[in-house]
């Protein structure tokens, strides 16, 4: 091991947390071995040390004793680096005089022999002691944070959070893939467990969106990229062509009747196909903004050019352009919030529920449709086949809690199909059957509403359902029979309905590993973004300055989108109002004596941080750039690149401590 | 007159190339020679190891000695000239990294033995005789030095205080020591007596080399034309000259030629195979394990490329199983 | 001597393998992190070195740490295109496309070096990859190349003996 200079002084604390270490790994005997090592001034033990009696002890070894280095054993450095480096510096120490060691989440929880955990704990103290040696003191750089904030996503969750922001007096760029804001909830007529009314409580949310100073609004966009960090972040977003001058168009629709169909003839997205549009179209009476679309997909003019093109003639205020071009936007923002949202399981992928081959086999979503007062059947439940149902079934955990489809439980659909059965009650007077795994209704009023419902006569069969299949005993109703075990009474029954409901459950959109690039944040396999912390950084991701809102983290209702979009919007707040962000010190730079000019770094950096000085014939390296992987460190031929916190000699000497017990000795001859 | 500083040079495991190039000093030799006391050079002068025991510890000023070490007789010699000499000078990059000759340690010794004189095309060795370090015969008994299972490097055997690098090393670099040597201020233990910069800094060809060098395939100097103009790494050739310590004047580039590392890694490497692999593979373009699979195609033998002087000196030294 | 170095060592069932294991701190670090949080019981043989990307492993880190007693290295990186950094992943596995080869010539069997793609949800995947190594690298038995190195060295002794038996000689 090289000499380290000066006299180094290490304290050396290792935490019990309770008995989450000190269950697993003997915290004596580690105190013990490393009170011997060199360097070692202080070892002590203690409860729980990111406690403020145990951050105190530390401080005061610092003072009391001259301690230049400070190594603490406890959790992941991913949840108390910061405190313990606060505690240095607080102490009167530079902060990265501090190393870490992973005891708990990478030890104990993981290990159930004490002795070969207490041993992975020694050889990881040593290897810390060793390395702290060699850290040298680091300033954090501030940089300013960028006042404005992205949203990405219009559903309940980005317009909540949106609104929070801007009535912060924050400039915020909401975009919106669909022509509308509005996402799922707009599809609803009543929401559980409440049953208000979606549209009486999303709709004025809607419109303040559109119409807040601070808020700027892009549908029917999309982010292209997005580049720079925390604080200065450079986004590009492409507003995709709606052949509509925006600020023309007064959202009379006369083009739509003008339009030379006369009748709607193309799948009606925001009815899930159970109406139809035309080629020029506004997704629902209430979008936002109230905009029509062409579709140049079905529009006549695009295809042969040979449109009489009625509509563009009606309009009176010249708002459409069928040349309309992209527009390409370049934003700067200081803070990004994700809030993309979900997509429901394909109903298809469950063969034997007949979704697609039976036609009164219909999806929740479907249903809410159909229920809804200005939905493609003005609220009356008349099925694909003209006629009204009499007895209707609604199947739960469709693609939900099964290992063949999505493991994880979708949180709302027993919730949405107590609701469902209960709106479709009002509305058809049916016999409801209800075919449930578990009722499953966590939450504040939940299984009240679950109570109520279940007075209303609705029936529950706990049952999976294995099959559905037409009745062909019966000619006159055609009826559907839904086969399921009855777990309660041990029997196969067979249920002969006119509809069947199926609840779908909750998935990641399938471009979820497009939108985790782009943004460079992490989602589980299944697809929804995974958090910092599941309980105390929930709303964090790994990128500083990127926070997630609503169901693109994991299935949840509304209330809980909502919670969750305002505590994004609140730390996204609190990182604006800090005015700036220190960032990790990890940076690399070129020792320009040392380099010869090479070059063979400079197409390594792939964020260009790394030039070619043509006037000194050295590389160079700009610090702001940098985002501090190491990649041209670990490549530099003649060892001519640093990085900070991960410098040769640091990793050297963890390696070392970590394996090589002559160097202790060896150590501890010469200082 | 106080008598003239004595200076010894002895060879190892070496090809003689160290001993031309002190030859190659030309007049300049003169200069030494007057300024010196050679008083043991066995490929020039006829004195013997008696002689040189007959000095007192530490009576030599200096001792160069080159070669890789890889027999008794060897250790043996270079123990001697430790005792003797105040400063011993790795010469060359056999001295300093085990050179060519280390490239023995990919193999075991009886593997070379077998081969040099039993399977060697030009050996005609009926018995299968093999040197024996021990030979009775009647009355007589010789004792030849016995080779060892490994070749080591001069400061893996004795205590060394400074370092020549090169295949051999330049003449220019050989008077700076001297004139250093003579100079009595002495640089700290260690050193190596070159500059601690990598090759590109004094080679012709570095304005040509590009800052987008993206490597699709590697070419093998004996089967394709180096342009003389163009830096030699950037046309797919494989040179080591980013991870080698320039002091050579670029010598082989000049010849158009790629570097081969001769010259060993800068102070801040500790394996010059290793960093050079690390920079060279890094700028591949492939991004699939098959894509750069069939680029690196063009480095059939890695380590007699990255190793070829280095590899005793290496981190893991020799093979380490067979 | 501070610790028995043969306990130390052993543990508790004879000789145990140590790994050094240089996580990248975005994904398999995490994921190693999410083991923990999930209570995922694994071979407790490996130590990890945190670096910021696989991209940071130099070469040189991994002969270190086999020149200093490692048993087995592995390298945990992000799954292609996942790279934190974009593409630091990709230049780490270039090098060790080359790099295991020149492992395997310095006769270092290639289970003894590893390099794999750890998303930052697949805790269990730290498990059954350190598992795996720690299994295979115990089936091959101790590399203890600092032990090997004195091993081959030890034919530099029988010299030192020589010399110092001939001075005697002399001095006689
Ligand atoms: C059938 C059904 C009934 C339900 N009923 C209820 C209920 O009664 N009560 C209740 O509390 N909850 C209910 N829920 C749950 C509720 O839908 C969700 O909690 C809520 O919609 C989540 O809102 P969100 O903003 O996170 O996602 P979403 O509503 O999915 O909104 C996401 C938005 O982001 C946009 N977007 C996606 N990707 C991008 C991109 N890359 N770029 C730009 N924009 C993008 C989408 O177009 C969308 O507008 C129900 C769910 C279902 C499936
Ligand atoms: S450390 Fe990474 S980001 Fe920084 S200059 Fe080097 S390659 Fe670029
Ligand atoms: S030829 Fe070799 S030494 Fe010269 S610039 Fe190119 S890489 Fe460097
Ligand atoms: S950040 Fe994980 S491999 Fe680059």
């Amino acid at each position: 091991m090289s000499k380290t200079t000066g006299n180094t002084r290490t304290g050396f604390y290792i935490c019990h947390c309770g008995t989450n270490i000190a269950g697993t790994v003997d915290v004596e005997k580690v105190v013990d071995y490393v009170s011997k090592l060199p360097n070692v001034v202080v070892a002590k033990h203690y409860k729980y040390m990111c406690s403020d009696p145990g951050q105190e002890m530390i401080q005061k070894d610092i003072r009391d004793q001259n301690l230049n280095r400070l190594v603490v054993a406890a959790c992941s450095p991913f949840l108390h680096e910061r405190t313990f480096r606060n505690v240095a510096s607080q102490a009167g120490l530079n902060q990265f005089f501090f190393q870490m060691v992973n005891t708990r989440e990478q030890n104990a929880w993981v290990h159930l022999d004490a002795l070969a955990s207490t041993e992975k704990a020694i050889d990881l103290a040593r290897s810390a002691i060793f390395r702290v040696a060699f850290h040298k003191p680091l300033e954090q750089k501030k940089v300013p944070i960028h006042p404005g904030v992205l949203v990405v996503g219009g559903g309940i969750a980005g317009i909540h959070a949106s609104l929070t922001l801007a009535n912060a007096g924050k400039k915020v760029f909401l975009v919106e893939r669909e022509p509308t804001i509005g996402g799922h909830m707009a599809m609803f007529d009543k929401t559980f467990p409440t049953l208000d009314c979606a549209a009486c409580i999303l709709t004025p949310k809607m419109s303040s969106v559109k119409n807040h100073p601070n808020i700027t609004m892009w549908t029917y966009s999309e982010i292209e990229s997005v580049d720079g960090y925390v604080g200065n972040f450079k986004v590009n977003v492409k507003k995709k062509p709606r052949y509509i001058i925006e600020d023309l168009c007064v959202g009379c629709l006369d083009c739509i009747d003008a339009c030379v169909y006369k009748e709607p003839r193309f799948f009606d997205e925001f009815n899930q196909g159970l109406s139809k549009r035309k080629p020029v179209y506004i997704p629902f009476p209430q979008a936002t903004p109230q905009l029509v679309v062409i579709d140049p997909e079905t529009c006549i003019d695009f295809k042969s050019n040979k449109c009489k093109k009625t509509c563009v003639d009606v309009c009176e205020r010249k708002a459409i352009d069928l040349n309309q071009q992209p527009e390409h936007k370049e934003i700067e923002v200081g803070t990004i919030i994700v809030a993309t949202g979900f997509k429901p399981f394909d109903a298809s992928g469950v063969p034997y529920y007949g979704y697609g081959v039976y036609p009164n086999v219909y999806t929740a979503l479907e249903v809410e449709r159909l229920i809804n007062a200005s939905g493609p059947t003005s609220g009356e439940v008349v099925m694909r086949d003209g006629s009204r149902p009499e007895k209707i079934a609604i199947i739960h955990c469709v693609g939900s809690r099964d290992k063949n489809t999505n493991l994880w439980c979708s949180r709302v659909c027993c919730l949405y199909s107590l609701k469902l059965a209960h709106l479709l009650k009002e509305h058809t007077h049916a016999d409801i059957y209800n075919f449930y795994i578990d009722i499953r209704t966590p939450g504040k009023m939940m299984e009240e509403f679950y109570y109520r419902m279940a007075e209303e006569g609705t029936k529950f069969i706990r049952g999976r359902v294995a099959d559905i299949y037409p009745d062909l005993t019966d000619e006159v109703h055609r009826r559907l029979i839904v086969k399921a075990e009855d777990t309660l009474i041990s029997e196969i029954i067979k249920v002969p309905v006119d509809m069947v409901v199926l609840s779908t459950g909750l998935e990641p959109r399938a471009d979820a590993n497009d939108v985790r690039r782009m943004f460079n944040i992490t989602c589980s396999t299944e697809g929804f973004f995974i958090e910092r912390h599941p309980k105390l950084a929930p709303v964090n991701t790994f990128t500083d300055g990127i926070f997630l809102a609503g169901c693109c983290q994991g299935p949840k209702d509304i209330p809980d989108t909502v919670a969750q979009a305002g505590a994004a919007a609140a730390e996204a707040l609190a990182l604006i109002d800090s005015g700036f962000i220190e960032l990790e010190p990890n940076t690399a730079f070129v020792v320009e004596v040392d380099c010869s000019g090479c070059k063979s770094c400079v197409p390594l950096c792939p964020y260009s941080a790394i030039s070619y000085q043509e006037d000194k014939k050295k590389a160079y390296i700009n610090e702001a750039l940098c985002k501090g992987c190491g990649t041209c460190v670990a490549s530099c031929p003649s060892g001519s690149i640093k990085q900070n916190l991960f410098e040769d000699e640091e990793i050297y000497s963890e390696i070392d401590g970590i394996l090589n017990y002559t160097n202790i000795y060896e150590v501890s001859e010469c200082c | 007159m106080p008598d003239k500083p004595k200076i010894a040079m002895y060879w190892c495991a070496s090809c003689g190339g160290c001993e031309e190039s002190v030859v190659d000093l030309a007049e300049d030799i003169l200069f030494v020679l007057d300024n010196v006391d050679i008083i043991f050079w066995p490929v020039a002068l006829d004195f013997k190891k008696s002689d040189v025991e007959k000095y007192k510890d530490v009576e030599i000023v200096a001792s160069l000695i080159n070669g890789a070490i890889r027999s008794t007789e060897q250790e043996e010699m270079v123990r001697l000239l430790r005792k003797k000499s105040k400063v011993i000078i790795a010469y060359g990059a056999c001295a300093q990294l085990g050179g060519i000759p280390a490239l023995a340690n990919e193999f075991q010794k009886e593997e070379i033995l077998r081969y040099v004189y039993e399977e060697a095309p030009s050996a005609v060795n009926p018995d299968k005789k093999r040197p024996q370090a021990q030979f009775k015969d009647d009355d007589r008994e010789t004792e030849l030095p016995e080779l060892w299972d490994t070749v080591r490097t001069l400061e893996q055997v004795i205590d060394v205080d400074y370092y020549l690098p090169g295949c051999p090393p330049s003449s220019k670099l050989l008077k700076e020591a001297v004139l250093v040597l003579l100079s009595g201020i002495l640089p700290s233990k260690g050193t190596v007596l070159a500059p601690d910069l990598a090759l590109c800094e004094e080679c012709p060809r570095k304005d040509t080399k590009p800052t987008d060098l993206s490597f699709t395939e590697f070419k093998r100097p004996n089967m394709h034309n180096i342009d003389p103009e163009k830096c030699i790494l950037s046309q797919g050739f494989i040179c080591i000259g980013p991870a080698t310590r320039s002091g050579c004047g670029a010598m082989c580039i000049e010849g158009n030629m790629p570097c081969t590392g001769c010259y060993g890694p800068t102070s801040r490497v500790k394996d010059q195979g290793a960093k050079i692999l690390s920079s060279i593979t890094s700028n591949i373009s492939g991004k699939t394990e098959k894509e750069i699979d069939a680029i690196l195609e063009g480095i059939p033998d890695p380590v007699g490329t990255f190793y070829r002087y280095g590899m005793a000196g290496s981190l893991l030294r020799k093979k380490v199983d067979f | 001597m501070l610790l028995d170095e043969n306990k130390s060592q052993s543990g508790s069932q004879g000789w145990q393998p140590k790994i050094i294991a240089f996580f990248c701190n975005w994904c398999t670090y995490t994921a190693a992190d999410l083991a923990g949080v999930s209570r995922i019981k694994h071979a407790p043989n490996a130590r990890v070195i945190r670096v910021m990307c696989s991209g940071r492993v130099d070469p040189q880190f991994i002969l270190d740490s086999f020149a200093k007693g490692a048993d087995g290295v592995l390298v945990g990186g992000c799954h292609p295109g996942d790279c934190h950094y974009q593409e630091g992943n990709y230049k780490c596995l270039r090098r060790f496309q080359l790099f295991k080869r020149v492992v395997e010539s310095f006769g270092i069997n290639k289970d003894r070096l590893r390099l794999e793609w750890i998303s930052a949800s697949e805790g269990d995947k730290v498990r059954l990859v350190i598992n795996d190594m720690v299994a295979k690298v115990k089936a091959l038995g101790p590399l203890s190349l600092p032990k090997k190195f004195s091993e081959w060295d030890k034919e530099m002794n029988i010299i030192e003996e020589k010399i110092a038996g001939k001075e005697e000689a002399v001095h006689a």
